[in-house]
């Protein structure tokens, strides 16, 4: 089966401002990132902020063109923003926001928001239309009542959930989900998750689900890649991940997850600054922060290697343990 | 506890032009006691320590008690207030900008919050906050003496923040959701330091968070807020390991676990009502399923000592812990 998404050594840079004796300088906000989603698959992006989660997510969609590399939509290049052929392919992927109040405009209704990407791409007939608004209202557990509202009259998470449901309006094949729930109260989240898992089930739509929250990530995610300053350094299925992280950042983030009702205990809690993005540090990026980091590390980019139970990692050591087993 | 508490809070309510938010907090808090608050937003957290140190706009009426060490502050005259906060109790937001001045070096500002809650002057005044700096953990501090406040990153900012409040060696630090705007491995450097400070300096922790996770770090003992009061109070241990309130148990069931799987998150139905448009009963009856015609009449009072909870149909306490005070 070839995949809904394909990003193949994708890179984004931007230009940073640099000032008046400064040179200017580059952010590589995404560097040399491959992945794969396939239909009713949902792949987690994770990693501190700056990490280039959201440059990946607008580069997926063709919403930030990326300086190299290129991304395949269901087995054709992606079109250039703004072309007829890109308004055709981005019809059939969405994106969903964190702040569902900024996504939703305050002076329509439920029911004219969730319709509005129907009629922007033309999609049906009125009456069809119409009808798809109360079936996709009611799929993510929105009540008849709430579609002649407007937003301010719904909570929030029936406001993220109408988020969702314009989303799934047209029908998309990929989903695009920048921080979905983490503007939402836990018992609000946990609705919106559920609604999240039960459409996938019903339309099989792939989804990239990005986040900073480990636990939900562990509840909703197929598989799970960790990015570092713009690099991923490590994917794994979700299972695998959690359980037996490898590469060291992987390992201090999820050892940095706090438990309800446990104390701190004997966790590893990793040192040093957050990353600066305009400050890259020279071979491995997390060097200065790893606990294990050796004099190569310092020099040499560790590839992303794979190993078994479908896992990539971007450690030199890890790739030593690997060697040394085989 | 047998000793008079350090702080006790008695009937506080607050209320905004017509709309009350705060409907009647009663709390204690111990000498080097650690609190968590927890409870979802808008339920008051803020509101409710705002109010006890009086840092609520004009606007805002507040009635009730907050007794610190005997002395009366809701209410209280400006220059006991002033006296009382920043020396003896201080607070920490969940912004650090909102407490540095960013047009000023980081040292420097220190210094005046040093010598303004403290006798030490000049060098004296200087050497302590090279000592708070080192307590708080920042890293090569001389020469970050005279850096401004945006030379430092969020997790640094967040420690000089916690640097200036303790400036005044306070009996309680109240934090309110002090990690919520930092990346996951900087908040358990935080998590970490506030542990390490209470338990090195003996002060009183106040932890306002709706991450019940990091409560569980830090806190020995939680509060649960839900519009505008406290439903329960006890025990971390005793609170995870046997919630009573039907709100308490909805949300520890709401959070995915990171050692769980992929099922459906149990979820509790509905919203939180707006504080200020309450039900005549009981606040949670519209989405609790134990409720009946007493929850949507009559507010349940919170009843118990230690652990307590305001439920009409509350979960029996920890069965041990009940033998345990039969025997
Ligand atoms: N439009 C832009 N112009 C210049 N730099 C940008 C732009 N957008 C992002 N960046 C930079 O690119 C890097 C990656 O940013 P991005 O928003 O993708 O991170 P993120 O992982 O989504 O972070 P967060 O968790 O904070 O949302 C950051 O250093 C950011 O400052
Ligand atoms: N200055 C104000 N004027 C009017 N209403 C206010 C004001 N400050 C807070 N409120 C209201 O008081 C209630 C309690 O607010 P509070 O800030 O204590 O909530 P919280 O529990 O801290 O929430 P969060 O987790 O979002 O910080 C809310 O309904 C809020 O809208
Ligand atoms: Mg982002
Ligand atoms: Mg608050």
């Amino acid at each position: 089966m070839s995949p809904i998404i394909e990003a193949n050594n994708v890179s984004r840079t931007y230009a940073g401002h640099g000032g008046l004796f400064r040179p200017k300088s580059y952010v590589r906000a995404v560097e040399d990132v491959s992945l794969s989603v396939e239909q009713g698959e949902t792949l987690a992006v994770i990693g501190e902020s700056g990490s280039g989660k959201s440059t990946l997510g607008q580069v997926l969609l063709g919403l930030a063109p990326a300086s190299a590399g290129d991304v395949r939509f269901r087995d054709a290049a992606l079109s250039p923003a703004g072309s007829r052929q890109w308004r055709e392919q981005r019809a059939e992927m969405q994106l969903i926001y964190q702040d569902p109040l900024a996504a939703l405009d305050p002076r329509l209704t439920i029911a004219e928001q969730i319709r509005e990407p129907l009629d922007i791409h033309q999609i049906g007939t009125p009456e069809e239309r119409a009808q798809r608004v109360d079936e996709v209202a009611r799929d993510v557990g929105l009540q008849p009542v709430h579609l002649s509202r407007r937003p301010h009259e719904l909570s929030g998470g029936q406001r993220q959930r109408a988020v969702i449901a314009r989303a799934m309006a047209s029908k998309p094949v990929l989903l695009v989900c920048d921080e979905p729930v983490s503007a939402l109260d836990v018992s609000i989240q946990a609705q919106v998750i559920n609604t999240f898992r039960r459409l996938q089930r019903m339309s099989g739509v792939a989804m990239v689900f990005i986040s900073h929250d480990l636990k939900v990530v562990r509840n909703i995610a197929h598989r799970v890649a960790v990015m570092y300053l713009g690099r991923i350094v490590e994917e794994a299925p979700a299972d695998v991940i959690f359980a037996n992280p490898q590469h060291p950042y992987t390992k201090a983030l999820v050892s940095s997850v706090p438990i309800p009702g446990k104390p701190l205990g004997d966790r590893v809690i990793l040192q040093g600054e957050p990353p600066n993005p305009a400050a890259r540090p020279s071979g491995c990026a997390f060097h200065p922060r790893c606990p294990v980091a050796v004099a190569q590390c310092r020099t040499s980019v560790p590839e992303l290697h794979s190993n078994a139970e479908h896992r990539r990692v971007a450690c030199h050591l890890v790739a030593e343990v690997r060697g040394a087993a085989a | 506890m047998n000793s008079a508490p350090l702080m006790a809070i008695r009937g506080l309510e607050v209320t905004f032009g017509t709309s009350r938010v705060v409907h009647g907090i009663d709390l204690d808090i111990a000498a080097g006691e650690a609190l968590g608050v927890v409870g979802e937003s808008g339920c008051g957290k803020s509101v409710t320590w705002l109010a006890a140190l009086g840092l609520l706009p004009g606007m805002a009426a507040t009635s009730g008690s907050v007794r610190f060490q005997g002395q009366e502050l809701c209410n209280a005259p400006r220059a006991t207030l002033e006296n009382v906060r920043g020396r003896r109790i201080a607070m920490i937001f969940q912004d650090p900008s909102s407490c540095l001045n960013p047009v000023r070096r980081v040292g420097p500002q220190l210094v005046e919050a040093v010598t303004l809650h403290t006798n030490l002057r000049g060098d004296e005044a200087k050497t302590e906050v090279l000592r708070l700096m080192e307590l708080v953990g920042i890293p090569d501090r001389a020469a970050r003496f005279n850096l401004y406040p945006h030379e430092f990153s969020g997790g640094q900012s967040q420690r000089l923040m916690i640097a200036m409040a303790l400036a005044g060696r306070p009996d309680i630090l109240v934090a309110d959701e002090p990690t919520t705007a930092l990346d996951a491995t900087i908040q358990a450097q935080i998590l970490d330091l506030l542990g390490r400070l209470r338990r090195e300096t003996g002060m009183a922790l106040i932890f306002i968070s709706h991450d019940l996770g990091a409560v569980s770090q830090v806190c020995d003992r939680i509060a649960v807020m839900y519009a505008g009061r406290v439903v329960e109070t006890g025990a971390v241990t005793e609170i995870f390991a046997h919630p009573r309130h039907p709100y308490t148990v909805g949300l520890l069931n709401s959070i995915p676990r990171l050692d769980g799987g992929q099922d459906d998150l149990l979820t509790i139905p509905g919203a939180v009502p707006d504080p200020s448009h309450l039900p005549p009963g009981c606040a949670f009856a519209a989405r609790c399923a134990r409720a009946d015609e007493t929850c949507a009449t009559a507010i349940p009072p919170l009843r118990g000592d230690g652990a307590a909870v305001a439920c009409w149909h509350a979960a029996l306490p920890n069965p041990s812990l009940r033998e345990a005070a039969l025997a």
